[in-house]
């Protein structure tokens, strides 16, 4: 057993200095999964881009048309490209043997990613990708080195040509609460089909889908909270006036 | 009384002592009048006991215990099952607040005497149940087999491997496996769901009566039994009920305003109730970014850490097992070590006033250092502040018999 365990111990105490903070600089982004119209404008990009081969086998494609206020017959015609049925798990038909085969290694669900590794970093890496030819599919990232994964939005965003550099002021409109973004990619070498500032947007309702995916009831999670939170003030007074009356004979 | 009893009661209180129950233990209990809000703690565990009953029997309704299911079942109770995201808060929510409350109350007892004669057995079995309650937690938090469920009961049963001659066989055993597998999940499941439960339950009956019989103790340390009225009641007693439990709603309702605060607005508590590396499943291969305990463990991991030199034959990681188990060990001996003739710190002199304050902060920094990374600063502040921890401990005899005491009231102090 210490043949494992001192090897273990030292290969995972020297990684407790992740609280210390990734590496590199994340671009700050402010998530908001009240804002409907973003979430089904970020279910299109992922159901388009990324469901081939990342699932969301956690979740439901009815829960999700439901909670975006998406029709399930509009949700099942133009977001589900296979003869899926409504209620099922949102599961793809890559398998991870296939996956493993095709990318190095199997594209992971992406179901809970948003509560792994959290919006920043995920609005980061998906702005991160550059052209370096050192790599099988031409492409790095910002945000995780030498990533497995081809660059899947270039049609939209066009390739980078340096390594795009994270917005670090962190300004926010007054008025959305977003990032007003700007920097990130400098120069491309494979113009896209949007502009910088469109592909942030798009960017952000994408991570701000993934949010919503990791936790869909967090919404009403937080109004349900602020009833409870009422409920306990108004018992808190009674209770107070409880206690006033019970223990005036004490004192 | 007995005749205004309706006719049920008075039958079932000749078979079964109900009545007689009741009066012992709530309406005729005289608990001190001067109790302050340090006294809420131990309803509060009360309360969350029940709270993790509850929510863990719903819980295990939809849970799956398997190495290829749980991770799935846990995100179908998050998803799918009707209010499953709420019992689930509530119990990873409960299970940290557990802690608070109880470490809370222990320091309660340390700071007005409260395991001194005569109540020692009631500290031996308090002790017990937290050192019961760690075992429930560290299982609990294996069972949704995230990664850090996986890994951190991978480092931390692999301690047992340090104690020498058994120690393979042993962290062997306990898994029941070459590693962490399926089958320590199942059986970790067994136990945090039956075993324990049912052991937590007898010993906290065990607590509340030993305390029945004896009294509760107060902030002054006074012994209200010695002054009592023609019927036998202490003359600065109050019965417990309504004035010990209806009067604690207040209390009790700004605990709730916390603990739903919790639930509903920061159910991660910033990855401290819920880390964010467990909302990945268990992967053999790959190890988290950051392994650390809970934070709840985070004093004894920092003690344990802290050894980084081998003395004599013991090398550093036994001697480091050593340390963590003897820093609990030393609570189970505290009513021996506390030499006072008072117990209360109001009446005690400034070595013990001073020594219980830098107790305190040493136990909250190591709790802190122990989910730090293990930078060389941090690595000398846990040594310092470990020496400090057992200092407290190992010269309690000296420092609490040698100093000057207060004379401590006859009766409750108006």
């Amino acid at each position: 057993m210490k043949k494992i365990l001192i090897p273990l111990l030292l290969s995972v105490l020297p990684l407790l200095g992740w609280s210390a903070g990734p590496s590199i600089d994340l671009d700050k982004i402010r998530t908001d999964v009240t804002d409907t119209a973003s979430l089904q404008r970020g279910v299109q990009i992922y159901m388009n881009y990324c469901m081939g081969c990342h699932s969301l086998e956690y979740g439901r494609y009815n829960r999700v048309a439901r909670d975006l206020k998406i029709p399930e017959d509009v949700f099942a015609e133009n977001l589900i490209f296979t003869d899926t049925a409504i209620g099922s798990l949102m599961t793809n038909a890559m398998s991870r043997q296939d996956g493993s085969d095709w990318f190095g290694i199997a594209p992971p669900d992406l179901t809970l990613v948003n509560r792994v590794r959290g919006s920043d970093w995920l609005y980061t890496y998906m702005r991160g990708f550059y052209q370096d030819d050192s790599r099988p599919f031409g492409v790095n990232n910002v945000a995780f080195e030498n990533v497995g994964m081809p660059h899947a939005l270039l049609e939209l965003q066009g390739l980078c040509a340096e390594p795009p550099t994270p917005i670090t002021d962190r300004r926010f409109d007054p008025l959305t609460g977003r990032l007003i973004t700007e920097g990130g990619c400098s120069s491309y070498a494979i113009e896209g089909s949007m502009s910088t500032a469109e592909f942030d947007e798009a960017m952000y309702d994408l991570v701000n889908f993934l949010d919503y995916m990791g936790e869909p009831i967090q919404k009403e999670r937080e109004r349900i909270g602020w009833m409870v939170l009422a409920f306990l003030t108004v018992f808190l007074v009674i209770g107070q006036l409880l206690y006033r009356e019970l223990w005036k004979d004490i004192h | 009384m007995s005749s205004s009893k309706p006719a049920f009661m008075e039958w079932l209180d000749q078979r079964l002592p109900v009545t007689n129950a009741y009066e012992k233990h709530l309406s005729k209990y005289y608990a001190p009048r001067n109790l302050n809000f340090w006294w809420v703690f131990g309803l509060l565990a009360t309360l969350i006991f029940v709270n993790q009953i509850l929510t863990g029997i719903w819980l295990t309704m939809s849970y799956v215990p398997s190495a290829e299911e749980a991770f799935r079942s846990v995100e179908y109770i998050m998803r799918d099952v009707q209010s499953g995201w709420l019992i689930r808060y509530m119990h990873s929510t409960g299970a940290s607040a557990f802690f608070v409350v109880v470490y809370l109350h222990m320091f309660r007892g340390i700071m007005y005497g409260s395991y001194q004669k005569p109540r020692e057995l009631i500290w031996i079995f308090g002790c017990l149940i937290y050192l019961l309650l760690m075992a429930e937690g560290f299982m609990g938090y294996v069972l949704p087999w995230g990664q850090m469920s996986y890994w951190g009961a991978q480092v931390i049963i692999s301690l047992f491997g340090a104690i020498p001659v058994i120690g393979d066989g042993l962290a062997e055993w306990i898994r029941g496996d070459f590693l962490i597998s399926g089958i320590t999940l199942n059986r970790f499941f067994a136990l945090h769901v039956i075993a324990l439960p049912l052991v937590l339950a007898l010993l906290v009956v065990l607590h509340i009566l030993a305390l029945h019989e004896v009294g509760s103790n107060n902030p002054d340390g006074i012994d209200i039994k010695k002054h009592k009225d023609e019927y036998g009641r202490p003359l600065d007693g109050i019965p417990f009920h309504p004035y010990y439990t209806l009067g604690k709603l207040p209390m009790i309702i700004i605990f709730l305003m916390v603990f739903t605060g919790v639930i509903f607005f920061f159910p991660e508590a910033g990855g401290y109730f819920l880390e964010y590396a467990n909302f990945e499943p268990a992967n053999t291969l790959k190890t988290p970014d950051n392994i650390h305990p809970v934070w709840y463990f985070g004093a004894y991991y920092a003690i344990l850490r802290a050894v980084d030199f081998s003395l004599f034959f013991i090398d550093a990681k036994l001697l480091g097992v050593m340390l963590m188990g003897a820093a609990i060990a030393l609570l189970f001996i505290l009513p021996w070590l506390d030499r006072s003739p008072v117990r209360s710190w109001r009446y005690k002199g400034i070595y013990s006033k001073v020594a219980i304050v830098v107790f305190a902060i040493s136990f909250a920094i190591l709790s802190w250092l122990g989910i730090q990374p293990a930078t060389a600063l941090n690595n000398a502040l846990a040594k310092l502040f470990s020496v400090l921890y057992f200092a407290f401990f190992l010269l309690m005899p000296f420092y609490t018999k040698y100093e000057k005491t207060k004379p401590v009231p006859e009766r409750v102090p108006e």
